[in-house]
């Protein structure tokens, strides 16, 4: 569904009369297939390369060299009308659902702003808008009434609830899910989890789950690829790499993760 | 055993004064914190965790705090009855403090060595033996001794080339090394107790177990007594000796780790345990809590997890359960503790 050939990505730093900017780069030949219906995991420490991959997936950024295909196109060479709905079916939940909520918005306007900038695409008009968005909401745990409040007056696990029925509002068939539940208590971030697993069996959605917590992605990904340093080390069947790493920094990594004693 | 405890904290309790009215944040808060022992302290945000170790340091501005009974006997002496000026002999001196964010914590206008030279400084002020240097030495000497402080601290810390990292801006250093850095800071005024906030949550797995190997040291070298604040109950099984889980500003189970994560005993760390994703979980099968924590300025009657609490009955809701002893001091404050509870 999602191909990545190759794909590298370079900053340039900035350039002075004395030198001519350091070249960083973020990314280096990175390959992965992600296929419909699963979850695939993206993990790394910070700095690895995972908000730029990102970046790229959702074409806010364009690769230095490599090719990124979605269900079959290169991005890059999409017309801007096909880019436009192009983006409706890919969405992000962002980490934070504190900072990623817009606190003088409605849910209601939050959840039907996607809707309303992709009305070309979806041609929904402002009444089955507003139905559409009481039915995400009650996808998502939350309730009609809800619909009329403001973010401040919500838990951060319900607004990370809010976030994923503003992500599904397009009907997007993938998500990116970037560190979801990080910002969340552990209780909060089992429901959350619990919700992204249901939502995924029932609507058939292809996640892409960038996390740093081996635990979590463990739990929730079929498939995961570790970063470091903007290289891909490992990919694998998510069980496979945790119970036999093969590259020596995935070991690292799992004997560095602070794990329960089994009861 | 026979030697008193470094830190008792007796029935804390303090209420919080918000528009809404006044909430009671700690409600009864005990713990006793030894030289050698680290202790975890970990439950869910607003649980009182951070309060409870702000109130070690007297950090909380009063009003709107106001501490409503018992007692917080550092060596004896209760810390709630002490003025400021005998608090600020303490802190940075005996009890240390390390908070969790690196960045905000460290003044970006200085050097790091600048830094902790005042620190040091200041703790020579308390305990002379700290730079070494005899008391009429002049200003440059102290402040060569103390610089020499800063740099072995650092190296201490396991920051490499102390010597020419000192005169480093915090935005040259890294988040792990800027958190070394505040661990550095604390450990220089060689504290009894050190209280550490979240030290490691701002950073990356393979850095926390380095700082986490790095505190455990700390603790043999200098036999100090630790508190660990942490929502992640995976550094407290990795890090600590003792752990205490609180919820909504109560002590509900405490005890060393391996018998507490053993036989979680209170059906609230059963849940907390539960939620945690482990190797034997199946997706879609892991439980999280139901319901909401409570709100504190109307606290629910007797036990203030009974309203989601899978095991409450009647008796529950009539009166704060008193902690049950469960053995080589694993306590629950619960009705009916102990796995067993589970069954019925």
């Amino acid at each position: 569904m999602l191909v990545l050939e190759r794909v590298s990505k370079e900053f340039r730093g900035r350039r002075s009369l004395f030198n001519s900017g350091r070249t960083v780069s973020a990314l280096r030949d990175v390959s992965l297939a992600v296929d419909r219906g699963e979850t695939f995991g993206i993990v790394g420490e910070s700095g690895s390369g995972k908000t730029t991959l990102t970046r790229l997936i959702l074409r806010l950024d364009m690769p230095t060299s490599g090719r990124i295909l979605f269900e079959g196109d290169d991005m890059a060479r999409l017309s801007a009308a096909a880019m436009r709905r192009l983006r409706a079916r890919i969405q992000i939940v962002f980490q934070d659902p504190y900072a990623s909520l817009n606190p003088r918005m409605t849910v209601h306007d939050i959840v039907t702003e996607p809707m309303l900038i992709h009305r070309a695409t979806l041609g929904l008009d402002q009444r089955t808008r507003t139905a559409r968005a009481a039915e995400l909401l009650a996808m998502v745990g939350l309730a009609e009434q809800h619909l009329h409040r403001y973010p401040h007056e919500f838990s951060g696990g319900q607004r990370q609830r809010i976030g994923i029925a503003r992500a599904l509002a397009t009907g997007p068939a993938m998500l990116l899910l970037d560190e979801p539940t990080s910002a969340l208590d552990v209780s909060v971030q089992a429901q959350v989890l619990n919700l992204l697993h249901g939502l995924q069996q029932r609507l058939g959605l292809t996640y892409v789950f960038i996390s740093h917590d081996l635990s979590v992605v463990r739990y929730i990904c079929d498939r995961l690829a570790v970063v470091n340093r903007g290289e891909i080390v490992e990919t694998g069947q998510a069980e496979d790499v945790f119970r036999n790493p093969a590259n020596p920094y995935t070991r690292m990594l799992l004997a560095a993760m602070p794990d329960l004693p089994s009861p | 055993m026979t030697e008193p405890p470094l830190l008792d904290i007796r029935d804390l309790h303090l209420s919080m004064t918000s528009f809404d009215g006044e909430a009671h944040v700690l409600a009864g808060v005990n713990l006793s914190v030894r030289r050698n022992e680290v202790w975890g302290v970990v439950g869910e945000t607003g649980c009182g965790k951070s309060l409870t170790g702000l109130s070690i340091s007297r950090l909380v501005p009063s009003p709107p705090a106001r501490y409503l009974g018992g007692e917080i006997l550092f060596d004896g002496r209760d810390l709630l009855s002490l003025d400021e000026a005998g608090m600020r002999n303490l802190r940075g001196h005996r009890i240390g403090m390390i908070f969790q964010d690196p960045t905000t914590n460290l003044n970006p206008a200085f050097r790091i060595g600048e830094q902790l030279v005042d620190v040091a400084l200041a703790a020579d002020r308390r305990n002379p033996d700290i730079l070494g240097v005899a008391a009429r030495a002049g200003w440059r000497t102290r402040r060569r001794a103390a610089r020499d402080v800063a740099v072995r601290t650092l190296a201490e810390v396991g920051i490499t080339d102390a010597a020419e990292r000192i005169d480093a801006y915090p935005h040259e250093f890294s988040g792990g090394m800027r958190q070394r850095v505040l661990i550095a800071m604390a450990l220089i005024g060689r504290p009894d107790l050190l209280i550490a906030d979240e030290p490691t949550t701002a950073l990356d797995v393979s850095v926390q177990s380095q700082i986490l190997a790095l505190l455990a040291g700390m603790v043999r070298d200098h036999a100090m007594g630790v508190i660990l604040i942490t929502h992640n109950l995976g550094v407290v099984a990795k890090a600590c000796s003792h752990v205490a889980v609180m919820y909504a500003g109560v002590i509900v189970e405490s005890g060393p780790v391996a018998a507490l994560l053993r036989k979680p005993s209170h059906p609230y760390t059963r849940a907390l345990m539960a939620s945690i994703p482990t190797s034997g979980v199946r997706r879609g099968e892991l439980k999280g809590l139901p319901g909401q924590v409570p709100n504190l300025i109307k606290p629910p009657r007797g036990c203030r997890f009974a309203p989601r609490c899978a095991q409450a009955a009647e008796a529950c809701r009539a009166g704060p359960p008193q902690p049950v002893d469960l053995g080589g001091g694993h306590m629950a404050a619960c009705l009916k503790p102990g796995p067993a509870a589970e069954a019925a």
